[in-house]
């Protein structure tokens, strides 16, 4: 378990009459043993400063960090070193050891550890089958594609069988399909050995695709922290909202907007689809109740964490009447507005959703 | 009064190996001894393994007057200091004191600048591994940079052929000695061209060998 208690760090500032820089401010964050846990932001939200104060890469200026119950600031150097080795990290640049072997590159954590060299030998290729590398052992990493160095990367993070992994912006320098193959590993990584995982990235579809929780930096601030759907289907701070919409993309911008006014002539409404079953039930009743007819005009329905989530924009067919009792009815029932106006800036998802645009 | 040829080849000989010891134990003397400023500056840098401002500003303050001085001039400068140390102002091993000197804190110089070619990040990831400050130097910062060292070490080889020409010219031993008291003073051309054609196949062995090293390090 990793507990961040009160932690800031704050550089001084470069150069005379420079005023100090607060990379990370307040934070207190608990990642229970097991758990994956995104951090997103955008760059310099402090993220990556957060994720080198858990294994004290970074010593915080104030604040404690504990991990498995233990005070990092309280250590000494060399039990500090030994605190590292059960906590393995993986860097964007992937950062193996030109001068080595994959083989040697997943070995040196073992040595560094007091296991014999034959031990260290058995257990790195045991740790590159893992993750699928045990032929590549003898190369160089200048001969891998990026993808399989960031794969000999985590097995190097892997070798001394720690309970935690760092990822720091493990993916972001890999192509789609690449990425894909890191986050599977990671997946397994965290499934098949139980390991802790905290990974920082600027990507929402990574969160949405391996993490248990997320939490949000911005300005060096924690904004919002929680279960993956629950922040997805309602974030609270209008950062959090756009990490969402680049993830799920299912409401209409405002250009959309226009072009989808322009070729329906009918009243659009946008309603949330969510894990509750029994709300699509109930649209599709009222729909017929109100013998209202509609056109999908707009959609972004995807699953998160094997739930569904998103949005259905519909351009609404029939009698204004019965158009204006069936959005009355959607409004009672949804939590929806009938409205003419645009959502109010740092509205949340929520009021946004099941709201007529025109 | 011209070199007799058949007598003379001795006297190269022994000039070409009094070279050679020169270079050789001035190597060996300065790259241990500035591979260690160099280390200390690299890591005492800001942001570095152990950083400090006192030990980074002082070496470096001794780098930055130390190096400027002609190599000819740091010899007469450093001969008090050569004569209480080697005991003679005189002769190769006299020659070697002032070279070991002035070479020193030129490669300190070469080995801070080629680890600076190490990623920082790779230095990173070898703490995030619970790796201390010595560890890192010996296992991961020199194998790291040891291609461009290699190469830098060729440089200093070969400046230290020419620096013990220099040296052989104000009383050390020596090709350089040679061609000065035989090839200057006596004006032996053949003397001068055989000193010559010897210190270029010294520097070419030299950056002969360090290419090879180089590139099987750098598996290129």
């Amino acid at each position: 378990m990793i507990e961040l208690r009160d932690v800031a760090k704050t550089y001084p500032g470069a150069g005379r009459g420079a005023k100090p820089f607060t990379a990370v401010e307040d934070v207190s964050l608990t990642v229970a043993a097991g758990r994956v846990l995104g951090i997103v932001g955008h760059s310099g939200a402090g993220k990556s400063t957060l994720l080198r104060l858990v294994n004290h890469l970074e010593v915080p200026t104030s604040g404690r960090v504990l991990v498995d119950g233990r005070d990092l600031g309280a250590l000494d150097g060399r039990e500090l070193r030994a605190v590292r080795r059960s906590i393995g990290m993986v860097f964007q640049q992937f950062n193996l050891f030109r001068s080595r072997t994959v083989l040697g590159n997943v070995a040196y954590p073992l040595r560094l550890a007091g296991v014999s060299r034959a031990g260290a030998r058995a257990r790195a290729t045991e740790v590159l089958r893992f993750v699928g590398l045990e032929e590549q052992a003898r190369r160089h990493p200048e001969q891998l594609s990026g993808g399989q160095r960031q794969r000999v990367g985590i097995a190097r993070a892997l070798a001394t069988s720690p309970g935690v992994l760092l990822c720091d912006e493990a993916t972001s320098a890999l192509d789609p399909h690449t990425t894909g193959e890191v986050l599977d590993l990671l997946r397994r990584v965290n499934t098949e050995l139980g390991v802790t995982i905290v990974l920082v990235t600027h990507e929402m579809d990574v969160v949405r695709a391996l993490c248990d929780e997320v939490a949000v930096m911005s300005g060096g601030r924690l904004v919002e922290h929680g279960d993956v759907y629950d922040v997805f289907a309602r974030p609270r701070h209008p950062v959090t909202e756009v990490f969402v919409r680049s993830a799920l993309r299912d409401l209409p911008g405002d250009a959309a907007r226009e072009r989808l006014r322009a070729r329906h002539p009918g009243r659009l409404v946008t309603v949330p689809v969510t894990r509750d079953a029994a709300a699509s039930a109930r649209l599709s009743r009222l729909l017929r109740a109100h013998g209202v007819d509609f056109t999908v005009a707009h959609a972004g329905v995807g699953e998160v964490r094997g739930a569904p989530l998103g949005s259905v924009t519909l351009a609404l067919h029939g009698e204004d009447a019965d158009v204006d009792a069936f959005l009355a009815g959607l409004t009672a029932r949804e939590a929806a507005r009938d409205a003419t106006e645009d959502a109010p800036h740092g509205a949340t998802r929520e009021e946004a959703h099941g709201k007529a645009v025109a | 009064m011209h070199a007799d040829w058949h007598t003379f080849w001795p006297k190269v000989v022994d000039a070409t190996g009094e070279t050679v010891y020169m270079v050789l134990v001035t190597l060996a003397l300065s790259a241990l001894l500035g591979t260690g400023v160099g280390l200390a500056l690299h890591t005492t840098r800001k942001g570095g393994l152990l950083p400090s401002r006192l030990v980074h500003t002082v070496l470096n303050a001794l780098i930055n007057v130390i190096r400027p001085v002609p190599f000819i001039i740091a010899i007469v400068a450093l001969s008090p200091v050569t004569r209480s140390v080697v005991g003679t102002m005189i002769g190769t091993d006299a020659a070697v004191f002032p070279m070991v000197v002035v070479a020193t804190f030129g490669v300190a110089r070469i080995v801070e600048t080629n680890l600076l070619t190490v990623e920082p990040g790779v230095i990173e990831a070898a703490r995030s591994m619970g790796a201390g400050p010595l560890r890192i130097v010996v296992t991961v910062l020199i194998p790291e940079a040891l291609g461009p060292l290699v190469l830098g070490f060729t440089f200093v080889l070969v400046a230290l052929i020419d620096f013990s020409a220099v040296a052989g010219t104000v009383g050390g031993g020596g090709v350089g000695n040679l061609a000065m008291t035989y090839g200057y003073l006596r004006f032996d051309t053949s003397v001068m061209a055989v000193s010559v054609a010897v210190l270029i196949v010294l520097v070419q062995i030299a950056q002969l060998l360090g290419n090879l090293l180089a590139r099987k390090v750098l598996r290129r």
